[in-house]
């Protein structure tokens, strides 16, 4: 297997997205995660295949120089999930935005997640109907003023990381568009992963929802707004690496390690291997300014896959069957004989 | 009374009785034993979209006719000879469909006050249904099949479980069937789980078949004598089984793994379930969370190199229409099926129709030609999946196959074919590492080559956008032109690989009767009887929509007058007219949610005969 570098991985295509889109920053580290990918698992590159649906992200199988398919909007989980069933030796992954695969398309995300299909999903989630020029998506906050909402939304937004939980997620991760060595990581870990990986990227839309993840993702405040997880480390966050999370009664909450008779004993290890999504959910579910955003894999169970499940019947049935060929069939069952 | 056994050279009978009365099954019993008896055969369900509609009522009945003759049968048969109605609703909603010297066989048990009053009767429904003068056989069969398992055990819901069985032993004996094929499906159903069954349902079958030997209510029997069939082995076949099986048939000629994607949806659904049942072949099938996910995930496995299906009624084809477009620019080889049911909306979804046509045609955005084909038989429906089959994957393009729940639902003798006799099915498979260009074209066929994924050197695009020969994406408006014109002329080109249109019966002349799909067996008895009395008519039926046979028009010039009759308000005529607008057309439509009868087509040819 020839060792690739990023350059074997990108089209000869122009990349059309705005200057400054956050998708720019996910691409790179796609690019820059494949060539690890292919060297751990061991794909040869024809056997990737890179689909998407409809939006400004779903682009991005054109500038990547691997099979890929361009479908309609909302469908790209459903034909990933084909792809994947019917020729389980291939390594899909799958770009899709908010308004694609929550909106749209929620249908056949939550179910491929149910299903548990070994795919990766690149979740990009700006908020915001970019490619159509500016409208609310399912991701967008309540009261966002859109030109479909010039009043503000009265609508509320789903959290991704919730929904992929809610529907049995084996693998949830998040990063931000800027984060790409996090972002590479993640991906090499959900291609790792056997089963839906999906990987949330925040990322900020220039033109229509400039500033979208601002709060937590400017680099003055970041590493006080945001905590990257890690299994088998302490869930330690913060410039000064001083504050922590610790479990107070149901929930979570932020401690400062040294004040109040805190030590670093007292905060929680992540452990993103657990089956219990109890803390999963409650760390997927932290938003700003109470807690910080949790990047990094916050969920990696291992669980059957669909598309194992499948293969496994069709070669059982293939062993066990006394039908072997279509004339066995057309012969089976009751049949007579006019002489 | 003197009982006569009586020659005949066939019969129509419809077993009818509340919706878990077990009709279908009696029904289907009888049809395969006549059918292993030798006789020819046609089958009818004709059920309630309600698993369990009120009981006793009209809209709860179920009804199976079947039509068996000693001489060819085409069609279930207008009216029937024997009426079998194990309710007041039942004999109700079917009395319409007796002959005037049919036979009704009731449960009189049923036709108790209450009874009546839940099939809207009175007190005498023999008057108020206008039926005296047939030949009404009253038999108790709730009380008699009570006292054949008296000793069973049996608690009252599973004695009268068995009723159907009473009602089938005395079918068997007015008809003359031997009951053995009967024991042998009750041993093989019953065999493993509950042996227990299986005594208690054949002494109910044998004292049913006993009682109407004894009683002296039934003026005659009847012989239905083997039919002249050709010499082979034979099976029965319902169309969703041979649509099932025809696809599979096309999995093993290409080499290429069957993958269907479907979601449920009545009377598609068979199909879905028969080819659940064949992973030994490397059928592999997902059930979707939705039409769209039906479709999606199957236009997947064709990307990754699959022979790609979804099934469906027309509602769930409304829902699949913009991934039908996907599939139509993608070029990808896709088989969709459709069995038809009446519409619009969810109209009425265990009732048969041809309204989906039009939508077939023309239900896409933008200029979206596929191959629309339909399947004329039950059993005729494993070619037809067979040949769509072939020609999406060979013609890279997706292939619209039209069947009715008419078919899908309805049985026949199969003579079992041998894939020996089967063409090869040879995709246009690109050799890996050759400088591949995805929407370069066969200069004679305008077909594309296809890359799989996982052949090196080849790694391509594809997707909805418009895009050049080189799978590049592309807004050139002559482009654009150029590819909407290729597109079309890729379908228009199947044409050359399709049989021509056969005219049945005299060459040229006054009348063409034509049609398409399920219809044809109505269609060939109507023609065939309006020849036997004198007057020359020919018949030419549809298997391939879009495109044409190719001797359409020279076929059409050689007749006066054309007369399409279907199931609709005119869709292929419509068509036709648009097609080939230089002759004129004829229309006979019905929309009832029934098939045609003979009767009416052999009246409206005559018609058009003036």
């Amino acid at each position: 297997m020839p060792r690739y570098t990023f350059k074997e991985f990108k089209s000869d295509q122009e990349v059309r997205w705005c200057p400054g889109c956050g998708d720019h920053g996910v691409l790179a580290a796609l690019q820059r995660a494949l060539p690890d990918v292919t060297e751990a698992l061991g794909y040869s590159k024809e056997r990737y295949v890179i689909v998407s649906g409809i939006g400004c992200s779903s682009r991005l199988p054109y500038y990547m120089n691997t099979y890929g398919f361009h479908s309609i909007h909302g469908r790209a989980t459903a034909i990933s999930t084909g792809i994947k069933v019917a020729n389980p030796d291939l390594t899909v992954w799958q770009a899709c935005g908010d308004g694609d695969a929550l909106a749209i398309g929620g249908n056949h995300f939550i179910h491929a997640i149910r299903r548990n299909v070994d795919m990766n999903l690149i979740l990009f989630n700006n908020q915001i109907y970019g490619l159509t020029k500016g409208q609310y998506s399912p991701t967008s906050k309540f009261g966002a003023v859109t030109k479909t909402s010039p009043y503000g939304t009265v609508e509320h937004p789903f959290n991704p990381g919730s929904l992929v939980l809610g529907a049995k997620g084996t693998f949830f991760a998040r990063s931000l568009d800027s984060e790409l060595k996090l972002s590479s990581e993640i991906m090499l870990a959900a291609a790792k992963h056997d089963g839906c990986s999906v990987m949330e990227m925040l990322t900020n839309c220039v033109i229509f929802n400039d500033g979208a993840h601002k709060l937590i993702a400017d680099r003055e405040v970041r590493a006080d707004r945001t905590i990257v997880l890690r299994h088998g480390e302490k869930m330690i966050f913060g410039k000064n690496k001083d504050k922590g999370l610790v479990l107070d009664g149901m929930g979570l909450r932020v401690v400062t390690i040294g004040e109040n008779g805190v030590t670093e004993d007292d905060i929680l290890v992540h452990d993103a291997h657990s089956e219990n999504v109890g803390i999963h959910m409650m760390l997927a579910d932290m938003k700003y300014p109470d807690f910080p955003v949790a990047l990094g894999i916050i969920r990696d169970v291992s669980l059957p896959t669909y598309d194992d499940g499948v293969r496994d019947q069709v070669n059982e049935q293939k062993e066990k069957s006394g039908i072997k060929c279509v004339d066995d069939l057309l012969r089976s069952g009751a049949t007579w004989e006019v002489k | 009374m003197q009982h006569k056994v009586i020659d005949t050279k066939d019969v129509v009978i419809r077993f009818a009785g509340d919706s878990g009365d077990g009709m279908q099954l009696t029904g289907s019993l009888f049809a395969d034993m006549s059918a292993i008896f030798g006789n020819e055969l046609s089958t009818f369900p004709d059920y309630p979209a309600e698993i369990r509609a009120p009981h006793g009522t009209v809209s709860g009945v179920s009804g199976f006719q079947v039509h068996i003759g000693s001489c060819h049968v085409a069609t279930p048969g207008d009216f029937c000879d024997m009426l079998v109605a194990m309710n007041p609703a039942a004999l109700k909603a079917n009395a319409q469909w007796l002959k005037r010297t049919a036979m009704v066989l009731i449960d009189s048990d049923t036709f108790d006050e209450e009874g009546l009053k839940r099939a809207g009767l009175k007190s005498d429904p023999i008057g108020e249904l206008y039926i005296e003068d047939r030949t009404i056989i009253i038999a108790p069969i709730t009380t008699l099949t009570e006292e054949s398992l008296k000793d069973s055990g049996f608690d009252k819901k599973t004695v009268h479980k068995c009723k159907n069985m009473f009602t089938l032993g005395m079918a068997c004996y007015i008809y003359n069937r031997p009951m053995e094929y009967v024991f042998k499906y009750l041993e093989r159903k019953f065999g493993k789980k509950h042996p227990e069954l299986i005594e208690p349902n054949k002494k109910v079958l044998k004292d049913g078949y006993n009682y109407a030997a004894n009683i002296q209510a039934i003026p005659n029997t009847y012989n239905i004598e083997p039919a002249h069939q050709p010499k082979g082995l034979y099976r029965n076949i319902t169309g969703n089984q041979a649509t099932a099986w025809g696809l599979l048939a096309a999995s093993e000629k290409s080499g290429l793994p069957l993958f269907c994607g479907s979601y449920p949806i009545t009377p598609a659904t068979g199909i879905l379930e028969e080819l659940a049942l064949h992973k030994s072949l490397g059928a592999k099938t997902l059930q979707a969370e939705d039409e769209i996910a039906g479709i999606c995930t199957a236009i997947g496995a064709a990307f990754s190199g699959s022979l790609a299906v979804t099934t469906t009624s027309g509602p769930g084809l409304s829902l699949k229409s913009e991934a039908l477009g996907l599939a139509v620019m993608t070029e990808l080889p896709l088989v969709v099926v459709d069995v038809q049911r009446a519409g619009p909306s969810t109209g009425i979804p265990t009732k048969t129709e041809q309204t989906d046509l039009n939508q077939a045609l023309y239900g896409r955005n933008g200029e979206c030609p596929m191959v629309v084909m339909a399947a004329h038989s039950p059993a005729g429906c494993f070619d037809s999946a067979f040949n769509a089959a072939k020609i999406a994957l060979e013609h890279m393009t997706p292939v619209l196959l039209l069947t009715e729940g008419f078919l899908g639902n309805g049985s026949e003798p199969w003579l079992i074919p041998s894939m020996k006799d089967y063409p090869k099915i040879v995709p246009p498979f690109v050799q890996p590492n050759t400088p591949y260009k995805p929407f370069e074209r066969d200069p004679e066929t305008f077909v594309r080559k296809w890359a799989v994924p996982g052949m090196a050197g080849c790694e391509h695009r594809v997707g909805g956008l418009e895009k050049n020969h080189e799978g590049v994406l592309s807004s050139d408006p002559l482009n654009h032109a150029m590819m909407v014109r290729e597109r079309e002329m890729k379908i228009e080109k199947v044409a050359d690989f399709i049989p021509g249109l056969e005219v049945n019966g005299p060459e040229s002349g006054k009348l063409l009767v034509v049609g398409w799909g399920g219809t044809f067996g109505h269609l060939l008895s109507a023609v065939q009887e309006v020849r036997n009395s004198g007057t020359s008519v020919s018949f030419a039926h549809f298997d391939y929509i879009m495109p044409l046979p190719k001797n359409t028009e020279e076929v059409f010039s050689r007749f006066e007058r054309i007369l399409v009759c279907e199931l609709n308000s005119g869709h292929f005529v419509n068509w036709l007219r648009g097609k080939l607008p230089q002759f004129s057309y004829r229309q006979f439509n019905k929309v009832q949610g029934q098939p045609f009868l003979v009767q009416e087509i052999v009246a409206a040819i005559n018609d058009n005969m003036l």
